[in-house]
């Protein structure tokens, strides 16, 4: 069968079902071959391994979380080299732990894993993984902003979608009331006292402090003084 | 038939100083039709609102027509703020400051329910109503509004622009809200209008 004929009649072309929303399993069916892998690597860091609607998601211990993602970016077997995402799950019950959820891509091998990891109420900390990839610097920023988890290592852990003086807690957690902790017109005379200007400046968006960081080229032409075409 | 001899010729002489025309109207009358129609407008378009707003000025509505096709994106140079779309309490300040950088005479459109109300996002986020930051003049339903309701909004602004007396010498005063809290309508009537649906029934508050 040909390429051509495949495209045409919608026929796969080594006869197996294809596997569509109508055909996976909720639970259960074949996890991710890292989900495996990092069974036996880390034995005591993987907590267990769920499969859901097709998704392979790994729980493990905080502590071990940030090694775990670091093998998974740096092995050559996983690639996992680009981060999604990173949030958290906050569930009605109290006493169910919050979880810090990363998930990852592996280009090369066309995977994705999602890492959970629970962490217990009250000590909201875990390793940032900023220094594994960059793009979660905005992503753990968001986290922080709304569910208050901390990331240890982070370079600029504060507020990314409220204004930094915001004082009524966490919006996305579930003690949080939908209308806010404080009345309407106090919500509104601190949101007016904020001065946006005071903390976000041109000099914030200059790009001196990340001078040495940049392409050669890009180097060589900024110091002979040219306009970058703002 | 025949040659005949040609008619009398009539010759009007013209004298420029004799013949100049005049009007007599009121001074109010001239200055609000020249205001009223050269209203240019700063867009503030935050959310969905400012989509219906670009089709209002293309082709199709063509705000145009009514002397509004120069979007100010200065406040300095605008006469109108358009206020399109939901504001969060994090742009409150921006927009209060826009709106003091504005020079009189100014006017303000609120335009589609989440900026006249806080609409549906009843939430810790949004502000329940921009009148609640800046005078507003002109307040248009809908979700998004059509063109055609912005439209109607624009000439009810014209109406009342039309309607100003030069002797009513409070129309152009400034918004001066208080030093302490910024806030320039009393607290207690924020927090009733904050309420679920009392922003909806109380369209007039901010007494303009």
């Amino acid at each position: 069968m040909s390429r051509f004929e495949i495209l045409r009649t919608g026929a796969s072309a080594s006869g197996a079902q294809p596997a569509t929303q109508r055909n996976v399993q909720h639970r259960g069916g074949e996890a991710n071959p890292s989900a495996k892998a990092l069974q036996e690597k880390f034995s005591s860091g993987v907590k267990r391994v769920e499969v859901i609607w097709g998704e392979t998601i790994v729980y493990v211990d905080p502590a071990s979380a940030h090694d775990i993602i670091r093998w998974l970016h740096d092995d050559q077997s996983q690639r996992y080299d680009f981060l999604s995402d990173v949030t958290a799950v906050e569930y009605r019950d109290a006493d169910v732990p919050i979880e810090v959820v990363w998930q990852l891509r592996s280009l090369p091998y066309r995977r994705f894993v999602r890492i959970k990891a629970q962490l217990p109420k009250g000590t909201l900390e875990i390793d940032s993984v900023w220094d594994i990839y960059k793009s979660a610097d905005w992503l753990e920023r968001e986290c922080y902003d709304m569910f208050g988890i901390r990331f240890r290592g982070h370079p600029d852990l504060r507020r990314i979608l409220m204004w930094e003086s915001y004082k009524e807690g966490f919006p996305l957690r579930k003690d949080f009331p939908l209308r806010g902790r404080f009345s309407r017109s106090e919500q509104l005379r601190q949101a007016l006292a904020q001065n946006p200007e005071a903390r976000y400046s041109m000099e914030e968006l200059t790009i001196a402090d990340a001078f040495a960081e940049l392409p050669q080229e890009m180097r060589e032409r900024l110091s002979k003084g040219e306009r970058t075409g703002e | 038939m025949g040659l005949t001899a040609p008619g009398e010729r009539r010759t009007v002489s013209y004298a420029p100083e004799s013949q100049e025309g005049w009007v007599a109207t009121r001074l109010d009358f001239l200055v609000n039709w020249g205001r009223a129609n050269s209203l240019w407008p700063m867009p503030f378009g935050t959310a969905c609102c400012a989509i219906e707003f670009m089709a209002t000025a293309a082709s199709d509505f063509d705000l145009a027509r009514f002397g509004m096709e120069r979007m100010s994106y200065s406040p300095r140079q605008a006469d109108v703020l358009i206020c399109a779309g939901r504001v969060p309490f994090k742009l409150a300040p921006i927009i209060r400051r826009i709106w003091q950088q504005m020079p009189q005479p100014k006017w303000c459109i609120s335009m589609g329910a989440c900026a006249s109300t806080g609409g549906m996002f009843d939430n810790y986020a949004v502000v329940q109503g921009i009148d609640t930051i800046i005078p507003v003049d002109v307040y248009v339903p809908g979700c998004p509004p059509r063109p055609e309701g912005l439209i109607y909004g624009i000439r009810m602004l014209q109406e009342k622009v039309k309607n100003e007396r030069a002797s009513d010498k409070g129309i152009r005063d400034e918004m001066e809200p208080d030093p302490s809290s910024q806030l320039y309508i009393p607290p207690p009537v924020i927090d009733e209008l904050g309420e679920p649906f009392g922003n909806s029934v109380n369209q007039t508050r901010s007494g303009l």
